[in-house]
């Protein structure tokens, strides 16, 4: 009965979905006060049917009810309840309830934050976001329905992939979800700007706090997939440009453009049409990445053959969202208007360089992702695109982005002056250059690619505290420190904290590519093996059981000049229901450094193969992104834009009256 | 400089950056396209000299043997017409098996054999990599195509 009552929840949810974007979008267009009054109420009633029928899935999820096609094949009765839950969104299905459900809790978001924005404006964005969900939920209910029944039902479940019975996933994929969604709202903005013909300032102002909100949990939610990967995949490695990650990354990059050009929009009045369309376009990446990754067409582009309606309804759909956009932006663009000017060397083209960095790296992960599924697509051929191309690619454009990371918050509006940054930036640089000549040799040795990366990270701190010394020295807050202090804006120390993030996590990138050291040896107990002047020592495996799996434990003492540091268990996983073996690595992870072990195979009665790491400041990669992304959560949460909202329709009528 | 000199300068300079960019990027996508090959083909010498590749295929039954180090392994990849001898150095994924589908990228040596710098098995029992899957039909397709015209001469 249960799921019964949630599909048709999801029908009811669709339908408000429908009377939410019509009522919207026309009532705006036509003017009709109560029409728009009426999709706030709509979109607040479709949040609460999708939350209940997504509830209504959890709950044949936790009740076992194995009657229901998705639970079947994503759960068993012997998996913990945790997993359970998360098996919710174990599977395309779920994964597509999840989306909507996060849009329905974004859209509420909206009603709920919106109270003093022209009425018109938040009917179209509501309208815009409206309309996107009526596209999933008609997704859902006709192609990918998680209600359906199976008959006669399975006496147990096929079990939830092993590799997602982990607390990593369990979080990361709604982190991501949000992170995605999220843009949908910089969509709806822009769009809903372009309907009405006004993009000015307020525009910018009232998108930013909302598209830096997304953006904190589309870092998170990648940083959270990547600290999975780590643990989790037993390589060791944090990032592999597998197509899974790079959908998730497009959004990212774009979206990071997408908060500086804001920047420039709100504060300068320039960059407008370029910011309505970075706006367009990282929704419409966030939209690729969902079905790149759900849709099944990464592990085989045949896999769209074999469900013919739900390809057809995928690509119509990315058709629809992303043409439909594209074409209003050629239509409208041109009436936007060019902002304010400015000169050469200014903070306007600084922002410029940084948009146009991201937006190559954006396009070359796009070109590497993409390319190799056409050509398959088309039958030309089989290829690969490995990390050496994104390695090579990423470093000469990530490089200069983070010279200009010190450069830019410090020039000027409309025209900088050189000699002035130069002086105002010479501690900074001597501090870098100071980095990259010692801290090398701190670590045993001096390499050119560590130095220049170590330069950089100083480089972007040490500027992050030049600015946060002028910012307050120059700050009106009166006498004292603490006053001075906390007149600085929220949005600054945000700016200041995420660019922060940005150089730990350029450290732990340098300094594990620059040092780790990585040993595979074979062993039989007693046997002991070397690696960043540690000891490991393996005594053997023996058998251990879990609740659904069996395994073999090792025990590896760790000792360092004699002395026990940690004791390592990695183990060699066999999940019985679906027979599949997963390797689960132990780590000891440290400020400093990481031991890393995990377990290959059994190569005689005693003797396995053993894989051990010893990666240095490898948790500075996702100490940062958390930096980063709780920097965007400071900027976000600036009292500024509550009050801009407040003062923004008195502007916006008297801009719209002239 | 007029101000219209000027924004047409920088429109200049910002177009010729992308461009710039687009090279290099185009560039260092060249350099380091992966092609995938078939045993068959390997065998036919249709493949790059000392540039990496990828092959595809099933692992031979009882091919899989370690040496003495005990982290090299050999093994042999069949598309059911061919086969190559491949060496590996390290810890294979968990779902390599004899019989089952793999995908390994390296360099083939003067000597023939492939030498892996990576071997990919995918996260489940029944999933065959595609590239395999290619492979195998290939040349089962090439085998057929042989028997029809025996039988056609008889």
């Amino acid at each position: 009965m249960i799921p019964e009552i949630g599909q048709l929840a999801l029908a009811l949810a669709l339908s408000l979905a429908l009377a939410q974007s019509l009522l919207g979008l026309l009532g705006a267009a036509r003017g009709e006060f109560v029409w728009m009054s009426a999709t706030r109420p709509a979109a607040r009633g479709q949040f609460v049917f999708v939350a209940f029928a997504f509830g209504c899935l959890t709950y044949s999820f936790i009740a076992n009810d194995f009657t229901v096609a998705y639970v079947a094949s994503n759960s068993n009765s012997a998996l913990p309840l945790p997993y359970r839950v998360a098996g919710v969104w174990g599977g395309h299905e779920g994964s597509m309830l999840l989306w909507v459900l996060m849009l329905s809790v974004w859209t509420f978001a909206v009603t709920l934050f919106s109270r003093h924005l022209p009425q018109e404006m938040v009917a179209r964005v509501l309208g815009v976001m409206g309309l996107v969900s009526v596209g999933f939920l008609l997704f859902i209910l006709f192609t990918s329905n998680p209600f359906l029944r199976l008959f006669p039902a399975p006496p147990d479940g096929r079990d939830l992939n092993p590799l997602l019975q982990d607390p990593g996933m369990v979080l990361h994929p709604p982190m991501l979800y949000m992170g995605y969604v999220g843009f949908s709202i910089a969509f709806a903005f822009a769009v809903a700007a372009l309907l009405s013909g006004r993009l000015d300032a307020a525009w910018a102002r009232w998108s930013r706090p909302w598209t830096t909100a997304a953006w904190c949990f589309l870092t998170v939610g990648i940083a959270l997939g990547s600290g999975w990967a780590y643990y989790e995949l037993g390589w060791g490695g944090w990032w592999f440009w597998d197509p899974v990650e790079n959908a998730s990354f497009m959004p990212w990059l774009t979206g990071t453009a997408l908060i500086h050009s804001l920047a420039v929009t709100e504060k300068r009045g320039a960059f407008r049409s370029w910011t309505v369309l970075l706006a367009i376009l990282a929704f419409a990446l966030s939209l690729l990445g969902t079905f790149l990754v759900r849709s099944g067409v990464l592990t085989s582009v045949h896999a769209f053959a074999t469900d013919p309606t739900r390809g057809i309804f995928i690509l119509a759909l990315l058709a629809l969202v992303i043409g439909g956009s594209l074409l209003l932006y050629v239509w409208r663009a041109p009436k936007i208007g060019l902002g304010g000017g400015f000169e050469p060397l200014s903070r306007e083209s600084m922002l410029l360089a940084n948009n146009v960095m991201f937006a190559s790296a954006a396009g070359s992960v796009l070109l590497g992702t993409l390319y190799p599924l056409a050509l398959d697509a088309s039958g030309l051929g089989k290829i690969s695109v490995g990390p050496p191309y994104f390695d090579t690619v990423f470093f000469p454009l990530m490089a200069p982005a983070l010279f200009l990371m010190g450069v830019g918050p410090l020039a000027r509006w409309k025209k900088a002056s050189l000699p002035d940054l130069a002086a105002r930036l010479r501690w900074a640089l001597a501090a870098s250059l100071l980095a990259a000549l010692v801290l090398p040799f701190a670590m045993g040795r001096w390499g050119a690619a560590v130095a220049l990366g170590l330069m950089l990270a100083t480089w972007v701190a040490a500027s992050g505290f030049v600015q946060l010394y002028e910012k307050v020295r120059n700050a009106s807050g009166g006498a004292s420190a603490w006053a001075r202090l906390s007149s600085v804006p929220r949005a600054t120390y945000g700016m200041l904290l995420a660019h922060f993030g940005v150089a730990v996590f350029v450290v732990g990138v340098t300094m594990v590519k620059g040092y780790e050291s990585e040993k595979d040896v074979r062993m039989e107990p007693g046997d002991t093996v070397e690696a960043g002047g540690y000891t490991f020592r393996f005594d053997g495996v023996r058998d251990v059981k879990g609740p659904n799996y069996v395994a073999g434990r090792a025990r590896i003492p760790v000792t360092r000049n004699g002395k026990l540091v940690t004791t390592l268990y990695p183990e060699k996983r066999i999940y019985t229901v679906q027979n599949m073996p997963m390797t689960e690595a132990a780590i000891d992870p440290g400020f400093t450094r990481d031991l890393y072990v995990s377990l290959g195979d059994a190569v005689s009665d005693s003797a396995w193969v053993v894989r051990v790491y010893h990666k240095p400041f490898v948790d500075w990669i996702w100490g940062g992104c958390l930096i980063m992304a709780l920097g965007g959560a400071l900027a976000a949460s600036d009292r500024r834009y509550r009050l801009a909202a407040q003062r923004a329709p008195e502007q916006y009528a008297v801009a719209a009256a002239r | 400089m007029k101000p219209r000199h000027k924004r047409l300068a920088m429109i200049a300079g910002g177009l010729a950056a992308l461009g710039a960019a687009a090279a290099f990027v185009l560039a260092a996508f060249r350099e380091n396209l992966v092609f995938f090959f078939t045993p068959t083909q390997v065998e036919a010498k249709e493949v790059p000299q000392g540039r990496a590749f990828r092959i595809g295929g099933l692992v031979v039954p009882g091919s899989v043997k370690r040496q003495a180090d005990g982290v090299t392994v050999q093994f042999v990849v069949t598309d059911t017409a061919r086969n190559v001898p491949v060496v590996y150095k390290g810890i294979l994924p968990d779902l390599f098996r004899e019989g089952k589908g793999v995908v390994t990228q390296g360099k083939l040596g003067g000597d023939g054999v492939f030498y892996a710098s990576e071997v990919l098995a995918k996260h489940d029992e029944n999933y065959m990599p595609p590239a395999a899957a290619d492979a195998i039909k290939q040349a089962q397709s090439i085998n057929e195509k042989a028997t029809h015209t025996l039988v056609e001469r008889k």
